[in-house]
């Protein structure tokens, strides 16, 4: 049986979500079109609008459809920074945390390349919570010159839940707007988008259990965006492209049924998680939690490092027996870096690569945190030989070179 | 056994893998990520470095039902690969660099980490046969195919490390064969081109990459008597034996084309001379393997000091740590550097390896 505790990756769809999708991919129809199939595709995109707006305390006018995280949060850093810039020149900086997705960090660095903008990144403590100093400091010096701000709702990774409120008093006391993205946090924490004062929010289907493919970026009315994609002036012309009916109704679904749920799910997965920590550093030597206290933390995320192993070999072992988890970084052609995020917290490289992200979900049960307890002191100490012996060829093949 | 197939994302590691999982292996496909600039796409593509190889190599192990993984050994490539190749060259010694990895990476790191993680061989596409003993030994034997034979990069691991090596490939009849057979097993790189390159030399302008990586050293170009006959920009350049591009000024006395003789690094010298000047009387190696007890002296065998060099009968003087061969009566082997790889046949079996230290000068009929 397969332990899949990768569910920050990827979560399985859920069967109302499902049926949603399916029952809409049967009907034909271009939201756009004026005739009869247009406007019942039209009424099921505005419907799972609505409903994907209550879900998320904003507006239906406030959703902006997407093709998902990636694209929302790239609509939010650069269409905030070409309108902000567009009126007042002065404003290149891009303020975003160290802890970032790439979603958002490589689009700043892109405009830092190629528009003139100036990337600043904001540090975090070492359990991956922003520095709210530095942010008032960096508001101190520059508050003129700043776009935007963009600070994550919780952290992919670690799980760390960001000092948001903190942040978008700072940022609107000097009128500059804040985007954050909440692909993690919907359905684990209350996220409320007009309650928040967020400016921009990024949400997303799959990591709630709707399909890939759609997403959407909730901006404020009134917000000066400009358009990543042009075309046909779909949503609000922020963002051309034919919208999905069928993956807007099933997103909405899954949505409504995280928020719903989420209270319940969010004790019983966070009881899965303790219970996973707890036993894994009981029983495993040289095991670390990373992040912060599950006070500040998704209570489906758990977030380990095990002193002196690689991993990919923590991850090829795992997968070996069965368990299918991440090593919570990114990858470049399957090749697993040093976590940014890792890193950026302050922690050693050598002691970065040992690691490992547990994210559970709705399917997950206690057979499966029994699973991962049964086999991770052998897979670890398995890891730690493999990790001895890399570092030992090194030392005989400089000898002889 | 529990196998692990090195896919580097081309034909021949691919049909390698598919015959491990047919002999009814447990097989794990891994790419090793080797070159430290990932993020370069090629146009055909040349081997183990380019992200378009990993999802090459990804690909024929979805085809064959295999998990799959890429292992990033780049640090180490370049700590020990590159680093020797730059080294070797700046020390006026000819590398291969190809042995160097099968030496510190295939058969080093990527073999000591899979026996770590539980695996119980290591598979690659590499032409050459083990031929098992009656007495559990093994020997390291030419492949089938004479003209895709790789036993000669081979040689340097020994025989502990073949003992934990699987080369599906020795008994194939040929390349075209091994592509045969990957159309017949729905590999979409069947078709794909052979790698002939430097893997790391991303543009095949080897000294491009040393002139990037070393710098200018410009010195002298002199003949046998110490005359100067031109000028280089780096003797790195210039590989022993080598007649083009040495552009000298005026041509030697007796008219004769010129040849680089040696590298004289400390002295960053290039000495050149005629044809009959490097004829070479025989060979010291340094560094030497041996698969089974070393050749007595006395022991006549076969020499190959280059990848697809021919053969030449030698008697061997010395084998131990050291290598010591004189040619035999009647052979003759000319622009032979130190660092060339030398490797001792007896028939199709490698006897053994060794690193070129120097050349022995041809001796003079008494």
């Amino acid at each position: 049986m397969t332990v899949y505790l990768d569910h920050a990756a990827t979560t399985p769809v859920l069967p109302t979500a499902v049926a949603a999708l399916a029952d809409a991919l049967a009907r034909p129809g271009n939201p756009s079109s004026l005739h009869a199939s247009g406007r019942a595709a039209r009424r099921t995109v505005e419907e799972a609008r609505e409903r994907l707006a209550a879900s998320l305390g904003a507006r239906p006018s406030e959703v902006v459809l997407t093709s998902g995280g990636t694209e929302a949060d790239n609509l939010a850093v650069e269409g905030l920074f070409r309108a902000r810039r567009a009126v007042d020149a002065r404003r290149r900086r891009v303020l975003v945390s160290a802890v970032e997705h790439h979603a958002v960090l490589d689009p700043a660095a892109w405009l830092a390349a190629h528009e003139g903008a100036e990337a600043v990144l904001l540090p975090v403590d070492a359990s991956g919570v922003l520095d709210l100093d530095a942010l008032h400091d960096e508001l101190a010096a520059h508050a003129d010159e700043v776009a935007l701000v963009s600070v994550m709702w919780a952290n992919n990774e670690v799980g760390a839940l960001q000092p948001l409120a903190d942040v978008v008093a700072a940022a609107h006391a000097q009128g500059i707007p804040v985007h954050a993205d909440a692909v993690q946090a919907v359905g684990q924490v209350p996220v409320d988008f007009g309650a928040s004062g967020l400016d921009a929010m990024t949400v997303t289907a799959h990591k709630l259990g709707g399909p890939v493919g759609v997403g959407a970026l909730l901006a404020r009315r009134g917000l000066a965006l400009e358009p990543v994609l042009h075309g046909g002036g779909q949503e609000r012309g922020v963002r051309s492209g034919t919208l999905s009916a069928p993956l807007a109704a099933a997103f909405a679904v899954a949505a409504e049924a995280a928020v719903a749920g989420r209270s319940s799910y969010a004790a019983r997965v966070g009881a899965l998680r303790d219970r996973l920590v707890a036993g894994v550093l009981g029983t495993v030597p040289g095991a670390t939690l990373r992040g912060p206290d599950a006070a500040r933390r998704l209570p489906a995320n758990a977030h380990l490092t095990f002193a002196g192993c690689e991993g990919d070999s923590l991850l090829y072992l795992l997968d070996a027996a069965g368990v299918e988890v991440s090593t919570g970084s990114a990858c470049q052609a399957g090749v697993p870096q040093p976590s940014h995020v890792l890193l950026a917290m302050g922690i050693r490289e050598d002691d970065a690569r040992g690691a490992l992200r547990f994210s559970f979900g709705h399917t997950s049960t206690d057979d499966d945190v029994d699973r991962v307890l049964e086999v991770l002191p052998g897979v670890v100490e398995r890891a730690r030989a493999a990790g001895l012996v890399a570092t030992h060829s090194v030392a005989h093949a400089v000898a002889h070179a | 056994m529990r196998v692990l197939a090195a896919l580097s994302g081309g034909v021949d590691s691919a049909v390698a893998a598919a015959r491990a999982v047919d002999a009814g292996h447990e097989v794990v496909g891994v790419h090793m990520a080797l070159s430290r600039s990932r993020a370069q796409f090629r146009t055909g593509s040349r081997g183990c470095c380019s992200i378009e190889d990993a999802g090459d190599a990804r690909r024929a192990a979805d085809r064959l039902g295999i998990p799959f993984y890429v292992w990033d050994l780049s640090e180490r490539f370049e700590d020990t690969v590159v680093a020797d190749f730059l080294a070797e060259y700046a020390a006026g010694r000819t590398p291969n660099p190809c042995v160097r990895c099968n030496e510190h990476i295939k058969f080093a790191t990527l073999l000591d980490k899979a026996i770590a993680l539980g695996f119980d061989a290591v598979c690659t596409g590499h032409y050459a046969r083990v031929v098992a003993r009656d007495d559990g030994t093994r020997e390291l034997h030419r492949a089938a195919d004479a003209a895709k034979d790789q036993s000669y990069v081979l040689a340097v691991m020994g025989p502990q490390r073949l003992a934990r090596a699987l080369f599906p490939l020795g008994d194939a009849p040929s390349k075209a064969a091994t592509r045969a057979e990957a159309v017949a097993r729905g590999l979409s790189i069947a078709a794909k081109p052979d790698s002939y390159d430097i893997c790391f030399v991303a543009d095949g302008d080897t000294q491009g990459f040393l002139r990037s990586r070393l710098g200018d050293r410009p010195g002298e170009i002199v003949d046998a008597s110490g005359e100067v006959v031109g000028h280089h920009d780096g003797a790195y350049a210039y590989t022993v034996g080598q007649r083009r591009g040495l552009a000298l000024g005026r041509p030697a006395a007796d008219g004769k084309p010129r040849y680089v003789l040696s590298i004289e690094p400390v002295a960053n010298r290039v000495v050149v001379g005629s044809a009959d000047e490097l004829a070479v009387g025989g060979l010291v190696g340094e560094r030497a393997v041996w698969f089974g007890a070393a050749p007595a002296a006395g022991t006549r065998c076969a020499a190959q000091v280059r990848a697809h060099g021919t053969p030449v009968p030698v008697v061997v003087e010395r084998a131990d740590d050291e290598l010591v061969v004189a040619l035999d009566d009647g052979a003759s082997l000319r622009g032979v550097a130190a660092g060339q790889s030398v490797v001792l046949y007896d028939g199709t079996r490698v006897l053994g390896q060794a690193t070129v230290r120097a050349c022995l000068p041809v001796a003079v009929p008494a």
